[in-house]
């Protein structure tokens, strides 16, 4: 097990720079997803701690080596591909075991790894089969099982559950915690999924168009998005944004859209009439007397809460709300956001305003 | 109206079903319509020619004369001619050195011209040129560049001080046959290698990635990796060649028709000559029947040794 740390590091592939400085660091054993829209130069992030991709600058060491120019054997990683990428010519045991008969282990050492990851991960019955003959989530173990056999400083895992459906990526999303906090052995994580990123990571690291937009704990990202675009990213459905001006002289408040009055717990400092977008997630709304007014445009009741498009100043913004209210579209009420839960945002820079 | 074409179903629907009627609509019949066409034309092209060749070659016949019934006579003959014997040596030695090097060479430029490099596209066209020419074209030029005076092979040489007489490269039995195969060869190497390439290609690059991560060398990658999952494509392509080789007629022929003294004649050139140029048409298919038994062989190797694979079966749902 070790600390990974990521200073300064830029990629280009020729003319185009894709990765414009990053820093991360990463603490042995803990479970990092890297978390971002899909060209945000996550992968190409992960592929270069695994050694696929050289590094045009910056450095990045594993443990207290640095490794820009190890080749990828003697990085001590394991990675885990989209696609699995198992060898389709060899049994489940053999393709588990390739990396040590690659290092010329004796056989007893080879077999004893195998039997120890299979005893992990389930796959028992299955070392004699082909990869053709196992289905995607048993794929998908066995594709961890060639990364635990190595007993890796580190694990890489690249969008390792895309290719599932939804129900066994959530079964899996699970078993892959659960075997991190079995093995602490310190993981990299790749995903586009927000969802995946939130369940699973003790730190995400928000990427967008090849820079870091925040580094936290899941709950850090959710509560205060540094800026606009992590506001956005993080949470489901999407946090809500008005555009408007704060008013803080008098009584604090916002002038959203249409002169639609927000409340605002305080405003940042010099800040009156400063031109701003007020965000509110869609679970943070009440129904109260002195909520704005806003016309229902379509409910969707899921079950276990019911999410409802409804109009406010002429923008349209989505609510969440797990009592079972009576709406119907075209109905009128009373909004109120929870002024302690607002996120400001600077309208050109779309940086966090308030505290 | 409406009675009238009442009227009309009536009448048609009160003919008798004929068997013919039947034939036309059935499923299973249809099936058999539509295969008609191949069959005939495999029939006319294939089976015709096949059956009519071992009939052939149980009898007398001469050009221009039916033969009679002879049983097995001709195979009788050939099996106490030196001649057929040499040209059953001589098809075996060309078909095994000539696949043996085709393969090497071919997978070799294959792997090559998979790499990344510059002018990778015009490469490829390149490596195609002496499987576009036609056989008799090339063999014509490397008639001439074999030809015992003017040969540029023997005239660099002598520049060069190597050697000082002509070699005689289509006259001397060993020179010859190396002359016959070395042609074989270039010829061959392009349909291996192209056929190899595309077999590379639809190895996922990922696996390379996963093999680099385990820690595999380049000759680990190919052995572990791209050759296992190659051999099927290898089963098929050298089944080909080797059956191409095996009945090659046109490169001896217009290089050597079977000479020095039958020393590059090959089972198919020797037919030739016995049947049609000597007209003995039954001991010539009887010499083209006796491939038969090799080629079946081959087949059944490249079948049964190479091409079933454990790992391709099972379900695939991917």
């Amino acid at each position: 097990m070790a600390s990974v740390a990521i200073r300064d590091v830029r990629k280009s592939f020729g003319a185009t720079a894709v990765i414009h400085g990053v820093d991360v660091a990463i603490r042995d054993g803990e479970f990092v997803v890297l978390v971002g829209p899909s060209g945000c130069g996550k992968s190409t992030l992960l592929r270069m701690i695994a050694g696929l991709e050289n590094i045009t600058s910056g450095e990045i060491s594993i443990g207290n080596r640095v490794v820009n120019n190890l080749p990828p054997k003697e990085r001590d990683i394991a990675m885990v591909f989209q696609n699995y990428a198992l060898y389709p010519h060899m049994t489940v045991g053999a393709n588990m075991g390739f990396s040590l008969k690659l290092r010329g282990a004796p056989k007893e050492e080879i077999d004893s790894g195998v039997q120890r990851a299979a005893d992990i991960l389930g796959l028992g019955p299955y070392l004699d089969r082909f990869p053709r003959q196992l289905s995607g989530g048993q794929r998908q173990r066995v594709a961890m099982g060639r990364a635990i056999v190595r007993d890796p400083q580190v694990f890489l895992f690249d969008e390792p559950l895309s290719n599932l459906d939804a129900k066994l990526r959530v079964a899996m999303r699970t078993e892959i915690k659960e075997l991190h906090q079995r093995l602490k052995t310190t993981t990299v994580y790749v995903t586009h999924d927000q969802i995946e990123a939130m369940t699973m990571a003790d730190k995400i690291v928000v990427m967008h168009d090849g820079i870091v937009e925040q580094i936290g704990t899941p709950l850090d990202l959710y509560d205060k998005p540094a800026n606009q675009f992590v506001a956005g990213f993080i949470g489901s459905p999407s946090m809500n944004f008005l555009k408007g001006k704060v008013k803080a002289n008098g009584s604090i408040g916002f002038e959203g859209p249409n002169g639609v009055k927000l409340p605002l717990k305080a405003a940042p400092a010099n800040s009156d009439g400063r031109p701003a977008v007020y965000g509110i997630r869609p679970e943070h709304f009440t129904i109260a007397d002195d909520g704005a007014e806003a016309e229902i445009v379509v409910v969707e009741p899921t079950g276990s809460e019911t999410q409802v498009f409804a109009r406010i100043g002429g923008e349209e913004i989505v609510a969440v709300f797990r009592e079972r209210h009576q709406f119907k579209p075209g109905d009128k009420v009373r909004l109120k956001p929870d002024p302690t839960l607002v996120h400001l945002f600077d309208e050109a820079t779309g940086k966090r305003l308030n505290d | 109206m409406t009675i009238a074409i009442d009227q009309g179903r009536t009448k048609h629907a009160s003919r008798d079903v004929t068997a013919w009627d039947r034939l036309k609509v059935n499923r299973n019949w249809l099936g058999f319509w539509f295969m008609l066409p191949a069959m005939a034309f495999l029939i006319l092209f294939l089976a015709y020619p096949l059956g009519l060749g071992i009939w052939i070659s149980f009898t007398d016949a001469r050009i221009g004369r039916v033969g009679n019934f002879i049983g097995l006579e001709n195979y009788e003959w050939l099996w106490d001619d030196s001649i057929f014997w040499l040209s059953v040596f001589n098809t075996l030695l060309y078909t095994i050195a000539a696949s043996v090097f085709k393969f090497a060479i071919g997978l070799y430029l294959a792997l090559l011209l998979n790499e990344n490099m510059p002018f990778k596209a015009i490469l490829r066209a390149l490596v195609l040129i002496p499987f576009i020419v036609p056989t008799v074209l090339s063999a014509l030029a490397f008639w001439w560049i074999f030809d015992a005076q003017f040969s540029i092979i023997s005239w660099s040489l002598k520049q060069m001080g190597v050697i000082s007489q002509n070699i005689n490269f289509l006259g001397d039995v060993y020179w010859a046959r190396f002359s016959v195969i070395f042609v074989n060869i270039w010829r061959g190497i392009p349909f291996v290698a192209i056929t190899l390439l595309a077999g590379l290609q639809t190895v996922s690059p990922s696996l390379y990635e996963a093999a680099t991560i385990d820690g595999a060398t380049r000759w680990q990658m190919f052995r572990h990796i791209t050759y296992p999952l190659l051999t099927p494509i290898i089963a098929v392509v050298m089944t080909f060649s080797v059956l191409f080789t095996f009945t090659d007629f046109q490169l001896i022929w217009a290089m050597t028709r079977g000479g020095p003294v039958n020393a590059t004649h090959l089972m198919a050139t020797l037919s030739y000559q016995r049947a049609i140029i000597g007209g003995v048409l039954g001991e010539g298919s009887a010499i083209s029947n006796a491939m038969i038994p090799f080629l079946l062989a081959a087949i059944m190797i490249s079948w049964f040794g190479l091409q079933r694979r454990k790992w391709q079966q099972g379900e695939s749902n991917d």
